[in-house]
């Protein structure tokens, strides 16, 4: 089996992204990556954690009076929605239907989009209403360098998934891509249980006090 | 290769159950999906309603958070499927690390 | 595609080198970067011995000093011991456990070019308004403090080449896991791809600490946060956890791999099969496991309170559990052996006594009430440098001759060698033994001189004459390596003879697609097996096809040169205006490159059959 043989739906095979070695070694590959994502994560996670709330003065905003419910709500399900679509585009994927594929695709995508406008609409609030900045505290470094980092990895995303929608929209599903979309949605399920973690430890429980 | 996937033999059959086991599949994920959403939904209600003392609902949210990260990686990340040995190794080793260092500091950066 | 067989020029060969995806290749990268940064670090250390010779010198002022002693700690751990382990594990691993190339050689040649950027970036401090000169720890209450741009040299140099060795070790573990031999079960491979394994796995979960503690740090110098101004609410004690977090496991990922290395050479010169090699596999990853449950020993002074000291000792301690039952294996396995002393044998054998020391030091300073005496005294100098050079150089020379014949199909010599190695061990313990005595009078760490008639003059004294011996053995190996590269006599398959494992059974150096038919392992020590059933060469698993390889690549160096120049853009950032845009730029270059490299369609080539049956009229020797 070729990476570049055309397939059919019939002929497609059932786990498209480990059936080359290429494939297998990617899927492997990324897993590991992520597993040190997850350090990289606790990492800031501790960091934000050790230095909560930590101002220089008392004319700093804390957590507690910093968030607001709604917005958070909005994005997380936004979130939690473009995870969704992309377990749909994976779908697709394994019953050989690139077009719907696309399209869930396209609808995490757009979805990812809203979640960095928003996150960008969100900081923007906190530095104008509450002069809560990336330089004004110790706080302010830590919770910009969490959610940013997370943020960043949206974006990246973003990107990723995009370039692979426009290289690969003209040929179709084969397997030499079936690996990269996979990996592409692993990843974009890994940025939501990163969120899971935001929205609960920082957001919530920033809440809670 | 090809003959590795299929169970019959013949491909209209193959086809047939593979993709009825690729729509259960899809059920079971719109079933996480919505337990996802109701999970956030009480996760976020706890803090709102605001009466709750912090020492029941940090814990309570976390929790949920946990929960919900479960049915992220078994089922939307396919965890739960075999081939995932390694993947759940080293996983669970990364978070192990994490944790301790989560641990560490939370309780001996005190200054 | 019999290219591989044409004779070069040296226009050629640079640019076949610059854009190489074969593991040997960038082993030899990875063996000469490291090399010369080794080379470096040893500079560095003579001036600091030369400066210690004599009470109240003058070789080099105070801030020199402090900058040639960082430099010396930081590019010694990541510039040259970890690239060198790095070169044999590229070299060795993938033929140790069969497989034609690692799991994925982009990415390999990437790691590379990251890491050697990375490293040139950070030794451009020297000559760029001076280097970092806060340690190698390099501890954000101090480096907070540092003036000038030595300490974002730092951040940023190390921030890239770590990002390159966070690929490699994934491409290792990944390599391992899928692309061995048929018959190469977890529990037959070699003690070297056992350590290379786990010496991955750590790196996986130690680097990420470091990328976010080195973040935290460029943010703090260059971008006005707080994560370490305590004015600000900061706190420099995250920086002590994040960078050791990452540090003691560091450590193991470095001598671990050196333990593989000697494994492999007591098997093969005591011509017996390695004592307990289950024990073996087992200690190892127990080693691995608990090297992430230790790092606040290096804090205990920091005032963690008693609770945390007590544990972290006790964890320690505990290391040298699974340490020991691999001495004892060591010894086990010369015990009753028939023995040839050879160079790499030489060094295996003096690393145990020598390593002992390191350990039973380690054990002292674990005990965290002693080590409020210990703490920043030339003791813990002693101590570490009978680990890292009694365990890992030791290691990486041993190495250096025993694989040598497989990497670049010569001998060095033995008798040059062996002047080297006792050149070398009696200049290691001359300089290294003496500094526990210093410390325990009292010499702190670090100091750049110290005044007369303290008792601490004839041991510095001491100290200067073992490193000179150390720097001359150096010499001579570079000499060895010279002559016999000039002479290049050829060597066939198996030049030590005694070869157990794959890389034996193929010619010296591999051919580029190393098994022209994958082996079938029957067992641990794979061709020890087969050579006892008197045949000289594996039975394949397969028949003789097509191998598919992958295309060479000058993407990986365009990438690691975007963030070479973004590193650029960043350090200027506040002094010039063309800083950020060099920044931008910088950063484009690289998702430039990422770019192309997605959407290019890379699906390698096919040797043919034919091809590979021609090859054989070359006597195997391609």
């Amino acid at each position: 089996m070729h990476v570049e043989d055309k397939f059919t739906a019939e002929t497609w095979p059932a786990a498209p992204e480990k059936q080359t070695l290429e494939g297998k070694n990617k899927f492997l590959g990324f897993w590991l990556f992520l597993g040190g994502e997850t350090v990289l994560f606790a990492s800031l996670f501790a960091t934000y954690l050790a230095l909560k709330d930590k101002v220089p003065n008392a004319e700093h905003t804390l957590a507690k009076d910093l968030f607001e419910l709604p917005i958070v709500f909005v994005a997380t399900m936004l979130l939690l929605t473009s995870s969704l679509t992309s377990v749909y585009a994976m779908y697709h994927m394994k019953n050989f239907n690139f077009k719907k594929m696309q399209l869930w695709l396209g609808l995490t995508v757009l979805l990812g989009f809203a979640f960095l406008l928003l996150e960008i609409y969100e900081f923007n609030h906190y530095v104008h209403e509450y002069h809560h900045t990336f330089t004004s505290s110790a706080f302010g470094s830590a919770f910009y360098t969490l959610v940013g980092f997370h943020g960043g990895h949206v974006a990246f995303g973003l990107l990723w998934i995009v370039t692979l929608m426009v290289r690969n929209a003209k040929r179709g599903l084969d397997l030499y891509n079936a690996p990269k979309f996979y990996v592409a949605s692993l990843y974009w399920h890994f940025i939501d249980v990163v969120w899971v973690f935001i929205f609960t430890v920082v957001y919530l429980m920033g809440m809670v006090g | 290769m090809a003959s590795e996937q299929t169970h019959s033999g013949n491909p209209k059959v193959d086809i047939e159950y593979r993709k009825k086991k690729s729509a259960e599949e899809m059920r079971y994920q719109i079933v996480s999906f919505s337990m996802m959403i109701f999970l956030t939904l009480v996760a976020f209600i706890a803090v709102g309603y605001g009466d709750f003392s912090a020492w029941f609902i940090v814990p309570f949210i976390l929790l949920l958070a946990i929960v919900q990260v479960v049915f992220q990686l078994y089922y939307f990340m396919h965890m739960s499927h075999k081939g995932h040995e390694a993947p759940a190794l080293f996983l669970y080793s990364g978070l192990l690390v994490g944790l301790i260092t989560i641990l560490t500091f939370m309780t001996i950066i005190w200054w | 595609m019999s290219t591989y067989a044409q004779k070069k020029g040296f226009g050629a060969t640079v640019w076949d080198y610059l854009t190489t995806v074969d593991h040997k290749k960038i082993a030899i990268l990875y063996l000469i970067a490291g090399g010369l940064f080794f080379v470096l670090g040893g500079l560095e250390a003579m001036f600091i011995r030369i400066q210690l010779a004599v009470p109240n010198n003058d070789f080099v002022s105070a801030g020199l000093y402090n900058e040639i002693l960082t430099m010396h700690g930081t590019t010694m751990i990541f510039l040259a011991a970890m690239p060198l382990l790095f070169a044999f594990m590229n070299a060795i691993m993938p033929l140790q456990i069969g497989a034609r190339d690692v799991a994925f050689p982009f990415v390999n040649a990437l790691g590379f070019w990251l890491f050697f950027f990375g490293g040139i970036f950070l030794n451009l401090s020297w000559f760029l308004g001076g280097a970092p000169d806060a340690g190698w720890t390099s501890y954000a209450s101090l480096s907070m403090a540092s003036e000038g741009h030595g300490i974002d040299f730092y951040a940023l140099g190390l921030q890239i080449s770590g990002a390159g060795t966070l690929m490699g070790g994934i491409n290792f573990l990944v390599t391992i896991i899928n692309m061995r031999a048929p018959g190469m079960t977890y529990m037959r491979m070699p003690l070297f791809t056992w350590s290379t394994f786990v010496a991955s796995a750590l790196i996986l979960f130690a680097f990420p600490p470091l990328t976010v503690g080195l973040f935290l740090l460029i943010f703090d110098r260059m971008f006005g946060s707080n994560f370490f101004d305590v004015a600000n609410g900061g706190n420099t004690v995250i920086w002590e956890h994040l960078f050791w977090i990452f540090g003691h496991p560091e450590v193991y990922i470095l001598v671990l791999p050196a333990f593989g290395i000697f494994s492999e050479i007591f098997a093969t010169f005591s011509r017996k099969r390695l004592f307990g090699y289950s024990s073996m596999v087992f200690a190892t990853v127990l080693i691995g496991f608990l090297g992430f449950m230790v790092w606040a020993h290096h804090m205990f002074t920091t005032g963690l309170g008693p609770i945390a000291n007590a544990i972290f000792a006790v964890a320690t301690m505990a290391i040298a559990v699974p340490t020991g039952i691999k001495i004892f294996n060591w010894l086990f396995t010369m015990w009753g052996g028939s023995i040839k002393f050879t160079t790499p044998m030489l060094y295996a054998v003096a690393f145990i006594p020598s390593f002992v020391g390191g350990g039973v030091t380690g054990v002292m300073l674990a005990s965290a009430a002693a080590d409020y005496q210990y703490h920043d005294s030339y003791f813990v100098v002693a101590h570490f440098h009978y680990v890292i050079v009694g365990g890992v150089v030791f290691g990486l020379l041993a190495a250096t001759h025993f694989y040598w014949p497989k990497m670049f199909g010569t001998m060095l010599n033995e008798t040059l060698g062996k002047i080297t190695f006792w050149l070398f061990l009696i200049g290691f313990h001359l300089t290294f033994f003496i500094q526990h005595f210093l410390g325990l009078m009292g010499m702190p760490r670090r100091i750049f001189t110290f005044l007369p008639n303290q008792g601490l003059d004839a041991g510095n004294l001491i100290s200067t004459v073992g490193a000179f011996f150390m720097a001359i053995a150096t010499l001579i190996l570079l000499y060895n390596i010279v002559v016999t590269s000039v002479k290049n006599e050829k060597v066939g398959n198996d030049p030590w003879e005694d070869g157990r494992t794959l890389e034996w059974a193929i010619p010296s150096p591999p051919p580029f697609y190393n098994f022209k038919q994958l082996p079938l392992v029957r067992g641990l020590d794979p061709l020890w097996i087969e050579k006892m059933e008197g045949k000289k060469t594996m039975t394949p698993a397969e028949p003789l096809g097509d191998i598919h390889m992958p295309n060479n690549s000058f993407t990986p160096f365009m990438i690691s040169l975007g963030l070479f120049v973004a590193a650029f853009g960043a350090l200027y950032r506040e002094d010039y205006h063309w800083g950020v845009m060099v920044l931008i730029a910088g950063l484009g270059i690289t998702l430039l490159s990422m770019f192309v490299r997605s959407v290019k369609d890379d699906h390698g080539f096919h040797i043919h059959k034919e091809d590979l049956l021609n090859d054989d009229d070359k006597g195997g020797k391609a």
